[in-house]
């Protein structure tokens, strides 16, 4: 082997005469990849302040602030803070950015900061739209900092696609009864998560709980659904309790917007949080209730309170008083308690062994339940006032609107509400072989998909049809309901105006209606504008109004509605629910909603109200 | 009474890479005895590891050995990827094998930065570095970071390779062959070199494994063992590539397994860049929040440039990793060999030996 040369450093000497290959900064400038992780930019009207940045952070760089001008706004998951970062702690690995939901979040090209503060290293990051002045069409990047940015810098961005996404944006799908199959009966449509599917799905949370702020109880969502993950469904039971005593009912019914907060859905679908309630619940039988919530320790405080109406805000506000110690009485003027819960929402969403099964609980935790008892007529408000220490009034509303064209008095003209109530009783029904629905709200599709089911049953076919002001987009009833009711071969006539009934040899014949222009007005009053010229005749023998409800408050005697202020149509309560007149508190849809997790949030919170009204401190 | 000197080398010393100390004795130009102080730059990772979530070790892991941060990466990700059972696509396998190749091509030229600087070659010192830094601006546009790059993740990699990187990954090979001769011509095959390095450091067959020596340091005493043949990861199953090796045992044959290393992983990035295969370059791991990993033990290992580095990694069922200990390479190159073989040298030799045996410090004192 040689020995090798001396003369080999000569080779240098070739590249005497190149063109230098280092960068001549700052006289030339570096080119920097379109993928740099730098400093952060943030777009604050994307970004909904869930939170995850600041919980993947490994180095605890990152930390939610209030920021002036950023409000919460629960109903799209956004709460009111923003990320702001510790650039002494950043090691610029990006994490933030992959696991941001909105993808509000990324990196850009910048990386040079001198400043002798240690103030100016921490920074709120944001973007070229909410600081223009940071952001300077002259600076370099020689000349960039995190005070004094550069325009058009982008570099790290989260993948929206869901390649490199560390979120799964696709739901697990949920059996459901085919529509030819569930038409016939009123057997539950919705079949229920697997095991595998409830973990797979429970896994997708991120726990960043926006989805906590948009339910009206506040339920401890997150909790529950790592409990279910972790396959725990009885501290699941204990955290849904905490908020909700009627998880069975909610784990099927509910207007779930938790869901359409779910910081998931910015990427895809939202985690299905009502169906998962559901599956925890479904897991424990009855028996068990007692071993997963524990025996409550209940302190006697020898005080009594009377509940009038045996719906979601009664139960929870006699459930919570009962823990807190005190003698419930809850009056229920039909058969069985429930509610609109047993009477108005129709079998095959929630069959009643599911809500015959919070009840049951309810009442084993001390709660008396007496029904056929109508307050007002059975026994009056003035001699609840005088047995017991306080009064709580969940009614509801059981009176249907009418529309009053013409030909309403008809007897083949029902309203939805009382048709729901005399299926439930299992009364017999004379449905017509062509119906006419008028409203476009829920109702409106339990009572056409609940006749569907009886007309299928009776003639072997489904003729009905959905006719209501608004037009598809901005009908009341959820989308989903409206899928399914089309599913099951209901026709729905969205954007008209009912003008008349008509009638031929006292028989109906169907609906005369105008197109309906417009619903509200400029002010978003309800002030509807037709075209008379579009007119559109929808043959139908029976009618069936499911426009909205009212109260029926007959059982407040007249002095008293004297003393009580009303604030509107709806009488004025405080945050506690309570009215004027101290030891009368209301609840459920009659002050709020109308929907059932409106009603239990009203009776958790109206609990907290009486148990401080009764000389208590109120708890939480 | 001696005439014995204690001389502290380190841990702030222009020819000792990384922060360690070196106390040697000396006995008129002669080192006699040496001692490694460790210490300086110890920074915990291996217990911060057990307070973060799988993913979030990865910006930790790099930081274990700054010069060759991928192989940590990649011995973490393929941990997890082993006691969680992911499967890896076969795109992300040759796409981790590409930026495993470019992590030894950078480290070796760390190493010949170093090497070359510790003779008084700055020309090929400053070489080095320039090929080295145009590396390090293909990883920029692989990764986003030039030098932590948080690339390999359990699953495959964090992002597809940018367009157009094929064509600038075979722009600098074809330059860096060209650079290769040079290297050759300047420092190889320089008689100066030769005169410093043959013969120097000898370390016998028998002695390497005794002292638990891999890498291109045992393979320098004619033993062709290397982790990428004996239990092949990410795609080098599939690809050609020859394992150098040296029979002398002495500083100038471990200089040249090095360079003929570099040799051999530009061949293999040209062969990963041709054989590429089409498909996802990373399945989806479990949600971050909510990820725990059934118990379980795994011991993996990959050939990083200094040799075998090993992880053994315990899960015990949560969302955190129970133990995770790194087996660095340098750690018996360092501890064990390094004050052995100094014994009977001169000062001089201390920089050059460090060099030599490609020590990584932040690789034992993690």
């Amino acid at each position: 082997m040689s020995k090798g040369s001396v003369l080999g450093p000569f080779v240098s000497l070739k590249y005497l005469f190149e063109k230098p290959r280092t960068v001549a900064y700052p006289y030339q400038r570096r080119e920097i990849s379109p993928r740099y992780r730098g400093f952060h930019k943030n777009d604050l009207e994307k970004c909904i302040g869930c939170g995850n940045c600041a919980d993947i952070c490994p180095c605890d760089a990152i930390e939610m602030v209030k920021l002036p001008g950023i409000e919460a706004d629960p109903k799209r998951g956004s709460t009111d803070e923003r990320p702001q970062i510790n650039y002494g702690r950043c090691t610029y690995c990006g994490l933030c950015v992959d696991v941001c939901p909105t993808g509000s979040l990324s990196l850009s090209q910048d990386f040079i900061h001198n400043d002798v503060t240690p103030e100016s290293f921490v920074a709120v990051p944001r973007d070229e739209k909410a600081a223009p002045e940071l952001f300077d069409a002259d600076t370099d990047d020689f000349t960039a900092s995190l005070i004094h940015r550069r325009k058009s810098d982008a570099g790290y961005k989260s993948e929206l696609a869901f390649t490199f996404a560390h979120l799964d944006g696709h739901a697990k799908e949920m059996e459901v009864v085919p529509p030819e199959e569930r038409v016939r009966s009123f057997v539950e449509m919705v079949r229920g998560f697997t095991r595998e599917q409830a973990i797979a799905e429970a896994s997708r949370c991120f726990e960043c709980q926006v989805c906590e702020e948009a339910c009206p109880a506040h339920m401890n969502i997150a909790d529950y659904i790592r409990d279910i993950w972790a396959e725990d469904y009885h501290q699941a039971a204990r955290d849904i309790y905490k908020t909700n005593p009627l998880p069975e009912v909610c784990g099927r019914v509910c207007t779930h917007n938790c869901e359409k907060a779910c910081a998931m859905s910015h990427r895809g679908d939202p985690v299905s949080i009502r169906w998962l309630k559901r599956y925890a619940m479904d897991q424990i039988p009855l028996a068990d209730y007692e071993k997963a919530l524990g025996t409550p320790i209940v302190k006697p405080t020898g005080k009594k309170v009377a509940i009038v109406g045996a719906g979601p805000s009664g139960l929870a506000a006699a459930y919570y008083l009962t823990l807190m110690g005190y003698k419930v009485t809850v009056f229920e003027e039909k058969e069985k308690p429930g509610g609109m819960m047993r009477y108005g929402i129709p079998e095959y969403r929630l069959p009643y062994p599911a809500l015959d099964k919070d009840i049951a609980y309810i009442e084993k935790v001390g709660v008396e339940i007496r029904c056929n008892t109508r307050v007002g007529k059975d026994i009056t408000l003035d001699e609840l006032h005088r047995d017991y220490d306080a009064v709580f009034v969940g009614i509801g509303l059981q009176r249907g609107r009418s529309t009053r064209i013409p030909g309403t008095d008809h007897s083949n003209v029902f309203q939805a509400i009382t048709l729901l109530r005399a299926i439930t009783r299992g009364e017999e029904i004379t449905v017509t072989d062509k119906i006419v629905v008028i409203g476009g709200g829920n109702v409106a599709m339990d009572i056409s998909r609940s006749l569907a089911r009886l007309q299928m049953n009776k003639y072997g076919k489904v003729d009905v049809t959905v006719t209501c002001l608004e037009t598809e987009e901005i009908m009341p009833a959820d989308p989903e309901e409206i899928a399914e009711a089309r599913e099951e071969g209901i026709r729905i006539i969205p954007g008209r105006s009912p003008v008349r009934i008509e009638i031929a040899d006292d028989e109906i014949v169907g609906v005369h209606t105008v197109c309906c222009v417009s619903v509200f007005d400029d002010q978003h009053r309800f002030n509807p504008q037709v075209d008379e010229a579009d007119k559109l005749f929808i043959p139908g023998t029976m009618v069936v109004e499911a426009i909205g409800q009212s109260a029926d408050d007959s059982l407040l005697p007249d002095e008293l509605k004297q003393q009580l202020e009303f604030a509107g149509r709806r009488v004025k309560v405080n945050e506690y629910y309570q009215s004027s007149i101290p030891w009368l508190f209301f609840g459920g849809d009659f002050v709020k909603g109308p929907d059932v997790i409106t009603g239990i949030a009203t009776g958790h919170q109206a609990a907290r109200g009486i148990d401080g009204y009764l000389n208590r401190p109120a708890e939480e | 009474m001696s005439n014995r000197l204690n001389l502290f080398f380190g841990p702030q010393h222009a020819g000792v890479s990384g922060n360690f100390n070196i106390t040697v004795t000396l006995e008129g130009e002669t080192i006699v005895g040496a001692r490694i102080h460790l210490g300086f730059l110890h920074r915990g990772f291996e217990k911060m590891l057990e307070n973060v979530g799988f993913l979030q070790g990865f910006p930790f892991v790099c930081r274990i050995n700054v010069m060759d941060p991928d192989h940590n990466e990649q011995i973490y990700a393929m941990a997890i990827e082993e006691l969680a059972g992911i499967e890896v696509p076969p795109r992300a396998h040759y796409i981790r094998t590409l930026v495993l190749e470019m992590a030894r091509l950078s480290t070796h030229l760390l190493w010949l930065n170093g090497m070359a600087g510790a003779m008084g070659f700055y020309t090929v010192n400053h070489w080095a570095m320039l090929a080295r830094d145009e590396i390090l601006e293909l990883f920029s546009l692989i990764s986003g970071a030039r030098v932590y790059h948080i690339y390999i993740l359990p699953g495959g990699v964090r992002r597809d390779l940018p367009d157009g990187f094929a064509a600038k990954m075979t722009a600098f090979l074809d330059d860096f062959e060209q650079t290769l001769h040079d290297f050759d011509v300047a420092l190889f095959n320089n008689r100066v070199f030769r005169k410093r390095t043959d013969g120097v450091g000898v370390i016998t067959q028998e002695e390497a494994l005794r002292d638990g020596m891999t890498g291109a340091n045992l393979r320098a005493t004619g033993l062709a063992r290397d982790v990428r043949r004996e239990e092949p990861y990410a795609a080098y199953a599939d690809l050609d590539f020859e394992i150098p090796t040296r029979i002398e045992g002495d500083s100038y044959a471990r200089a040249m397994v090095i360079r003929e290393e570099m040799h051999q992983s530009v061949r293999i990035i040209r062969q990963v860049l041709d054989k590429l295969p089409d498909g996802p370059a990373w399945n989806r791991t479990p949600n971050p929040f909510k990820w725990n990993i059934p118990p379980g033990e795994a011991y993996v290992r990959v050939e990083s440039g200094r040799g075998e580095l090993g992880g053994y990694a315990v899960t015990d069922g949560s969302n955190r990793i129970r133990r995770m200990n790194y087996r660095g390479p340098s750690l018996p190159h360092g501890l064990v060999v390094l004050p052995r073989i100094l014994v009977g040298m001169t000062v001089p030799d201390i920089a050059h030996m460090v060099s030599s045996l490609n020590i990584s410090v932040p690789e034992i004192d993690r």
